[in-house]
């Protein structure tokens, strides 16, 4: 028999003050270890928050060049009809490349005429359409129109490619110039900045050389102890070679003064003199030579009225070209260049043109597809829940359905695109791509976490409610509709929109029943073609424009921030409804 | 006190699952008196009160037979509902369990859904009413907006009380509407208790011998399952026949 008295002293012996501090260690290491896990936790966010806004800065700005334009009548409008449908077929690509050629017209070669066309958006031309159709009264005037920068110079105003970075120059240039090559030749040492770029360039090349010397050594050495001299010899041969070529390049970049020559995987450097602009092809510390864009004469320049500017990114590893610049430097130095708030890509459905491409269809299409799919999984999923929880007996079949819920909660949401593909799709004849589609699969796959949230908020209203509303003589669906449904309504509400919060951010199986096509048109019911927000974001990402980039992030951004509104919401439609009893 | 039977019981047993709960009780429940049912916990007292408005059917696992007549008629007859049944005998439980509506929707709730009235003025008059038989009509008349969970223990039990004579039975079960209240408000339904005994049958559940002893005239007597006893509550409490009714009002065990 165990004496209690007894054992009551064990409460004041060093064993159980040794046992209380372990208790307490255990209870400190676990509050650690929680604040560490929100720590790490919040720190991924913020990291993720960083980049995604930081990368999605660009798509929220556009860039405009104005031009003036000149709206020839008879190009438009021969007959001055100033029908809308006579000025919408004229060719305004046309008159756009017209306004460029005015603009810049030393830019005379095909390939280069083209470089130029490139820095206005190929949907500027229709804005300018739009303009003329709704005011025929401009025709025949030149106006200044601002045209869309294109995906590339919009990127290269935003630095994107990098900064043109202007050095320091004090000589005076003597430029002598045959019309279209130029060599400029400063008082001073003005260019050694650019020979000291490509000479540790040569070095590092001569390094690299070096390295692959050192591996034909080894193999040298390898196959001589294996006695295999004919391969020793090819591998010492190889040495040498190498040996040889960095040698000459060490050479090179010792040597004071000399000439070296510029390609496209040297960085750019671009003498401007006033409009015109020189780029080196070949340099030396005190000047160079190189291709004349724009306008030049034999003379002489002071110091002060030339620059020299280093693109330090090759113009193989970029896609605005050395011309490029050059004309957008032009017209930024003329104030014709603006970067503006970009209300497009809030309004704008999708383009293959970066520049042209808006959230708007997708954010659209995301709306159809969740009405469909709130309206079909609501009240189907609070319907079966009710009867599963307040009315369904306790027998196997009802045991089986139950289970088979919860796993289908756990289904591979790509297995319900299926799903879609073979009965809605295929068998009922639902339309491919439509939010319609999109919404009965995401519905179908909402339903599992509907019925089970509502159960479980169900499960949770008190059997004294229940007994009460029998007790007083309410049917079962009186019960449940009047008392236990308005109770549970806080978790249903939550449990149905993390749900509709999961079926927004979803993708796969959109993708079988075709809603990941390219899809322009802001869709106007159910039955349009349309994309949703996590496919748009999907396809972006997809493009090799690099202007998708800041347009992806930016609609994951859009696509979060509906993301949040929803979670208010539940948060919100559960403090609202929330009742104590 | 009048000898008329308002609900007869004959060989009644009641089975959970494997579990034999009651076992051939036969009791008759009289019009306008109040019967106690008496025992130690888990005797089946509350069991058999929640028989006679068909309670059980909530619970899969109950099976009940026996004969249950109201009024002459088979409670459990395939042609009675259930929900029929329990509009005419009003229940009210250990625990108050107010809806969380306010208290005036509390009390409308069971003539809405029957139907008893027409109009808001007679909604409004039942409502008064049911509260004022339920002794609570003072307390809360200037706050029916108020939600009934607002209102203090004592208080939701009349207010429970209210609601299941606002249905207008002609039996009200209350399965120990006292457990869990102070000794004044026990008091206050105890009165209230001996109040309806004037309109209804009241079947009153209780583990308190003294409650019994001062709110019924008839008393039953429950022990694992069996009736032991049913009789006059004076002769219940002062001359037990069985032995065990001997014991347990005496304290002995319970």
């Amino acid at each position: 028999m165990i004496s209690m008295t007894e054992l009551s002293k064990i409460h004041n012996s060093p064993e159980s003050a040794a046992r209380l501090k372990k208790r307490r260690a255990a209870e400190w290491r676990l509050k650690a270890y929680g604040i560490m896990a929100i720590t790490l936790a919040g720190a991924a966010l913020v990291t993720l928050m960083w980049s995604v806004v930081g990368k999605a800065a660009g798509a929220f700005t556009e860039s405009y060049i104005t031009l003036p334009v000149y709206l020839a009548a008879d190009e438009i409008d021969p007959d001055g009809t100033g029908e809308r449908a006579i000025i919408g077929r004229a060719n305004f690509g046309g008159v756009t490349k017209d306004a460029l050629k005015d603009a810049f017209p030393f830019v005379k070669s095909r390939g280069d005429k083209r470089a130029m066309y490139d820095i206005i958006s190929g949907g500027a031309a229709f804005e300018l359409r739009e303009l003329t159709m709704a005011d025929p009264a401009i025709i025949g005037q030149t106006i200044d129109f601002r045209f869309l920068a294109s995906d590339i110079a919009d990127l290269y105003l935003k630095g994107s490619y990098g900064d043109l970075v202007e050095q320091n120059a004090g000589g005076t240039l003597t430029v002598q110039s045959d019309g279209k090559t130029a060599v400029v030749t400063s008082s001073t040492t003005d260019f050694a900045f650019v020979m000291a770029r490509v000479k540790s360039d040569l070095l590092a090349k001569a390094a690299f050389n070096r390295d692959q010397a050192a591996l034909q050594e080894n193999g040298r050495a390898v196959f001589t102890q294996r006695g295999d001299l004919d391969e020793a010899a090819k591998r010492e041969a190889a040495r040498d070679r190498l040996l040889g070529v960095a040698e000459e390049l060490e050479a090179r970049a010792a040597l004071d003064g000399g000439r070296e020559a510029l390609d496209k995987n040297s960085p750019s450097v671009l003498v401007r003199m006033g409009e015109t602009w020189v780029k080196l092809t070949e340099v030396s510390a005190t000047g160079g030579e190189g291709k004349i864009i724009g306008v030049l004469d034999s003379g002489v320049r002071a110091a002060g009225d030339w620059q020299v500017y280093l693109q330090d990114l090759p113009e193989a590893s970029r896609k605005v070209s050395d011309l490029q610049i050059v004309l957008i430097e032009n017209l930024r130095s003329a104030g014709a260049v603006e970067t503006v708030f970009s209300k497009r890509f809030f309004m704008a459905g999708d383009s293959r043109e970066p520049e042209l491409a808006g959230i708007w269809g997708a954010a659209v299409g995301s709306f159809w597809t969740m009405l469909v799919t709130i309206l079909l999984a609501f009240p189907i999923g609070v319907m079966a829940a009710i009867y599963l929880e307040e009315f369904a007996k306790k027998n196997w079949v009802n045991t089986f359905i139950e289970v088979n819920i919860n796993n289908l909660a756990a289904v591979p949401s790509i297995v319900y695109g299926l799903l879609g593909l073979a009965i809605f799709l295929g068998f009922f004849g639902v339309p491919r791509s439509a939010p319609l589609a999109g919404g009965i699969v995401l519905a179908v796959m909402t339903l599992p976490t509907i019925i089970i949230a509502s159960r479980a908020a169900m499960a949770a209203v008190p059997p004294s409610i229940r007994d009460a509303a029998l007790g007083i003589g309410a049917s079962k669906l009186q019960t449940a509709l009047h008392h236990v449904l308005p109770l549970s309504m806080p978790g249903i509400l939550t449990g149905t929109i993390i749900g509709m919060a999961r079926a927004l951010g979803e993708t796969a199986p959109l993708i079988m029943i075709g809603m990941v096509a390219f899809i322009v048109d802001v869709p106007t019911g159910v039955m349009d073609s349309a994309t949703v927000l996590p496919v748009q974001i999907y396809r972006w990402s997809d493009f090799p424009e690099r202007a998708f980039e800041a347009r992806t992030s930016a609609a994951i951004l859009v696509l979060l921030v509906f993301l949040i509104f929803m979670n208010g919401l539940a948060v919100f439609l559960r403090k609202r409804f929330e009742r104590r009893w | 006190m009048t000898n008329e039977v308002k609900i007869s019981t004959k060989n009644v047993d009641v089975f959970y699952g494997d579990n034999h709960a009651i076992k051939d009780v036969s009791v008759d429940i009289l019009k306008n008196t109040v019967t106690a049912f008496i025992g130690p916990s888990g005797c089946g007292k509350s069991t058999f009160l929640r028989c006679l408005n068909r309670m059980n059917d909530t619970i899969d696992s109950c099976k009940i037979t026996g004969e249950l007549l109201m009024d002459g008629e088979d409670i459990y007859a395939k042609s009675v509902d259930p929900v029929q049944l329990r509009a005419k005998v009003g229940m009210v439980f250990q625990k108050p369990n107010p809806f969380p509506k306010s208290i005036f929707d509390n009390v409308a709730y069971g003539p809405r859904i029957h139907g008893l009235v027409g109009n808001k003025t007679d909604l409004e008059e039942v409502v008064e009413t049911s509260l004022r038989r339920a002794a609570i009509w003072n307390e809360v008349k200037d706050r029916l907006d108020a939600p009934g969970t607002s209102l203090s223990g004592g208080q939701q039990q009349r207010l429970c009380i209210a609601r299941a004579i606002a249905t207008a039975p002609e039996v009200l079960l209350m399965d120990e509407p006292a457990s869990s209240l102070d000794p004044i408000a026990t008091a206050q339904i105890e009165e209230l208790i001996d109040e309806l005994r004037n309109n209804y049958s009241v079947v009153i559940v209780t583990h308190s011998m003294q409650q019994a002893a001062r709110v019924s005239q008839k008393t039953a007597f429950f022990h694992m399952g069996d009736m032991v006893e049913y009789g006059d509550t004076t002769a219940i409490f002062t001359n037990p026949v069985d032995q065990r009714t001997q014991d347990y009002i005496t304290g002995r065990f319970g």
